[in-house]
């Protein structure tokens, strides 16, 4: 059994000014203006500090951010394939371990953490993602930063966008109008639920910096393998001005269409807004309130918006952790 | 499965009857390899039920890890690779293909992880045996790609990968492709060199300035585009090229520290000293080839044998010298190429290419053989040679390529 030696100086911080001043993701990249996802990625790094080690997997967050001679980041960064960010973050941590284990190189914490998108986590990196979830020894924390669609390609339809929405690989047609009628994997309680040993699982949003800023920590310190869902909106993919990004993320949540939530050593803890709504502190906002800002869900007919509603509806009312688990117990 | 574990550890040379695979698992305890993956396919898993016991009986220490799948096991070595672990991993067949993503990058990223190749027919149809297809796909990505005949080279050869692809000047990674059964599962006396013997020819890995780690905070694998990818692309042909060199000085130290090795790294010359006819092949089919040639040889034929060891880099001059003078090629292959010039296979169109330039060119001919795990054997050997023998005689040639041994 080998122990884990997981980074110490990395406190939960109280107050958004108390986050760290310095920048580890800095200019040089190339995102569309108001992109949440790049902000997610400077959120990550800030939190995490530069005795990190970022493996990043194809997508926009490669793509437009790390162009030859012109990369963002200021810590070690290295590109992993499409499907890899588990096999990316098992691999760099096995490498460290071992090495520090057997004297070749020096014993110090240093923070793994690899990113993908929905795309490449929600979808083709799944397996790779939970295999990575039963390493118990290693630390590493994988990220998936969800802007609802293989942005990178041009906008399509992933395993993990909404319900209905126009994407380059479902646009809405003259006989066909939703083209996309999955509803949007529940990912982070699969994993939660499939791996019972992994100490942190949690949802999270860049409108909300500092919450993002611990939930980073948290997972980076607690030791063994975890995983951060954040929801990012995209500007180009969702279709609205990007000034708004930070307002639809928190939309998101305040209409309960997205749930906050860590889960620590199997203990589930809904964090701000989905906290108050869970404790009947606050009112869930319609969903039509989200769905009208975005041009994604502008060929939504009454109806369509209806059903989208009564969906969330169910997965507050008749789920078993409401936005969570999406089951009940029979009571035979 | 019991293993072989040199009780004393590899403080002295021992010799021992070991299978293939097994000679290669002992390389990795002797290598002190850091990153070890798995996953199960036959013939190649063989490897890694030793490097598994191996571990458990504490003859090394490594990370093992069995993955979820082939693309991981691949990828989890490249990106061990990254931070400097000395890195094996290894498939077969549709294994081998199934991880190719993570392979192209290896070489790519210019990772020097060393594979193993069971040699293994593709699906479909499942079988289990050997064809040499699935190693063949890397060829021109940057692999080195050698083919080893007996169990002690496919040791040997192990050793030389880390110490030549983790060589500064090359930096690429090294498939050593076995034949699956005859390689990987049949037993011959291997001498297990001491670790002393081994620490002294293999350096430690160290990437230096290129190694990701937070005191060196690189951006390895930008995106590149036009901008930059054909500058990218010349550089591993350059370190392609160099590692011609580099694995020229490994062998000849090689011998030097271990005492046992061919003349040439690249291939195998067996009775071709004023040959009339050369068979040229890979792998264990050297084994039936060398027997037909001797006998023939006993009955007063010219008949010669090449065997290319590395197939990746391939030494076109050596390959030229050893085959200058003769009348006659036929070259064996454990492969096929639909719809290539002259339905042939794979190594035919490269001993082509290598013996266009001479001034007076042989005549060639190719047969596929021993596809699917079949047997060659002597008698099939007979049969080219024959078949050469009469285009010589005749000046004609009837096909250029021959399947031998199989049901019309
Ligand atoms: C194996 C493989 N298949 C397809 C692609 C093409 N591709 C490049 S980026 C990308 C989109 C990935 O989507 P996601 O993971 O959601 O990241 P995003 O672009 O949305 O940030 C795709 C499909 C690829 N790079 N590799
Ligand atoms: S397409 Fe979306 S995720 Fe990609 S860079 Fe633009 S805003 Fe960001
Ligand atoms: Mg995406």
């Amino acid at each position: 059994m080998t122990t884990l030696m997981t980074a110490t100086d990395l406190p939960q911080v109280r107050g958004v000014k108390n986050i760290p001043v310095e920048e580890f993701y800095s200019s040089g990249h190339r995102t569309c203006q108001g992109c949440e996802s790049a902000l997610v990625m400077r959120l990550m790094i800030k939190a995490a500090g530069p005795r990190t080690i970022v493996l990043g997997s194809t997508g926009c967050m490669y793509v437009a951010n790390t162009t030859y001679y012109s990369t963002p980041w200021v810590v070690p960064w290295m590109h992993t394939q499409l499907g890899s960010s588990g096999s990316a973050a098992t691999g760099t941590a096995a490498g460290l371990a071992s090495m520090m284990r057997k004297g070749k190189m020096n014993q110090e914490p240093i923070n793994v953490i690899a990113f993908c998108g929905d795309g490449g986590g929600v979808d083709m990196g799944l397996s790779a993602i939970s295999a990575a979830l039963q390493h118990d020894e290693y630390n590493l924390l994988i990220l998936c930063y969800d802007n609802e669609s293989y942005a990178n390609t041009d906008i399509q339809v992933s395993g993990s966008s909404p319900w209905g929405a126009n994407s380059t690989f479902s646009p809405p047609g003259k006989v066909h109008r939703i083209m996309n009628s999955r509803w949007k994997k529940n990912t982070a309680p699969m994993l939660a639920a499939g791996h019972p040993d992994v100490r942190y699982i949690a949802t999270a949003c860049g409108s909300y910096g500092l919450d993002f800023n611990n939930k980073i920590r948290r997972a980076l310190t607690i030791g063994g393998p975890t995983f951060i869902h954040s929801i990012d909106p995209c500007p180009k993919g969702w279709d609205y001005d990007p000034k708004y990004s930070h307002e639809l993320g928190m939309l998101a949540i305040e209409t309960g269409l997205w749930v906050q939530y860590e889960i620590i050593d199997g203990e589930l803890i809904l964090n701000g807004p989905s906290r108050s709504i869970a404790k009947g502190i606050r009112r869930r906002k319609p969903i039509e309130d989200y769905l009208s800002r975005q041009g994604r869900f502008a060929h939504f007919t009454p109806d369509d918006i209806a059903h989208f509603q009564q969906r969330v509806d169910d997965s507050w009312e008749k789920w078993w952790m409401p936005g969570v688990i999406p089951f009940t117990m029979s009571q035979d | 499965m019991t293993t072989t574990v040199p009780t004393d550890m590899f403080q002295q040379s021992t010799e021992e009857l070991i299978s293939g695979s097994e000679a290669i698992a002992i390389a990795c305890a002797l290598a002190d390899v850091d990153v070890i993956t798995a996953y199960p396919i036959r013939p190649y898993d063989t490897v890694m039920q030793y490097v598994s016991k191996l571990k458990a009986d504490g003859a090394f220490d490594c990370d093992f890890i069995v993955a979820e799948s082939e693309h991981s096991q691949f990828e989890i070595v490249k990106h061990a690779s990254a931070v400097g672990a000395r890195t094996f991993c290894g498939s077969s067949g549709v294994g081998w293909f199934y991880a190719f993503e993570a392979i192209t990058v290896t070489a790519g990223l210019r990772m020097p992880v060393v594979a193993m190749v069971g040699n293994r027919a593709l699906d479909d149809p499942g079988a289990f045996g050997v064809e040499h297809n699935d190693a063949m796909a890397v060829r021109d990505l940057g692999w080195h790609l050698y083919w080893v005949a007996t169990a002690q080279e496919a040791m040997d050869i192990a050793l030389l990968a880390w110490r030549v692809a983790e060589d500064r000047n090359v930096l690429l990674p090294f498939a050593i492709s076995c034949d699956g059964s005859f390689l990987t599962h049949s037993q011959a006396i291997v001498q297990v060199p001491t670790r002393e013997q081994v620490n002294r020819y293999l350096p430690g890995y160290n990437r230096h300035e290129l190694q990701l780690h937070p005191d060196n905070p690189i951006t390895v694998a930008p995106q590149v585009n036009e901008d930059w990818l054909m500058e990218i692309r010349r550089q591993t042909d350059e370190a392609m090229r160099r590692a011609v060199g580099v694995i020229y000085e490994a062998y000849d130290e090689f011998k030097e520290v271990f005492g046992r090795g061919d003349p040439s790294p690249f291939i195998e010359e067996y009775m071709t000293e004023d040959a009339e006819i050369i068979l040229v092949g890979m792998g264990t089919l050297a084994m039936p080839t060398r027997v037909a040639v001797r006998r023939m040889r006993e009955q007063g034929k010219k008949v010669g044998f090449v065997r290319v060891k590395f197939f990746r880099p391939f030494a076109v001059e050596e390959v030229q010298n050893a085959l200058r003078g003769a009348k006659g090629i036929a070259v064996i292959d454990r492969d096929y190429s639909y719809g290539s010039p002259s339905f042939g296979g794979v190594l035919f169109h490269e001993l082509r290419s290598t013996l266009y330039p001479l001034p007076e060119r042989p005549l060639m001919l190719n047969f596929i053989a021993g596809l699917g795990g079949r047997e060659v054997m002597v008698r099939d050997v007979n049969e080219m040679v024959e078949t050469i023998e009469k285009a010589l005689e005749t000046g004609k040639i009837e096909q250029e390529t021959t399947w031998i041994n199989v049901r019309e």
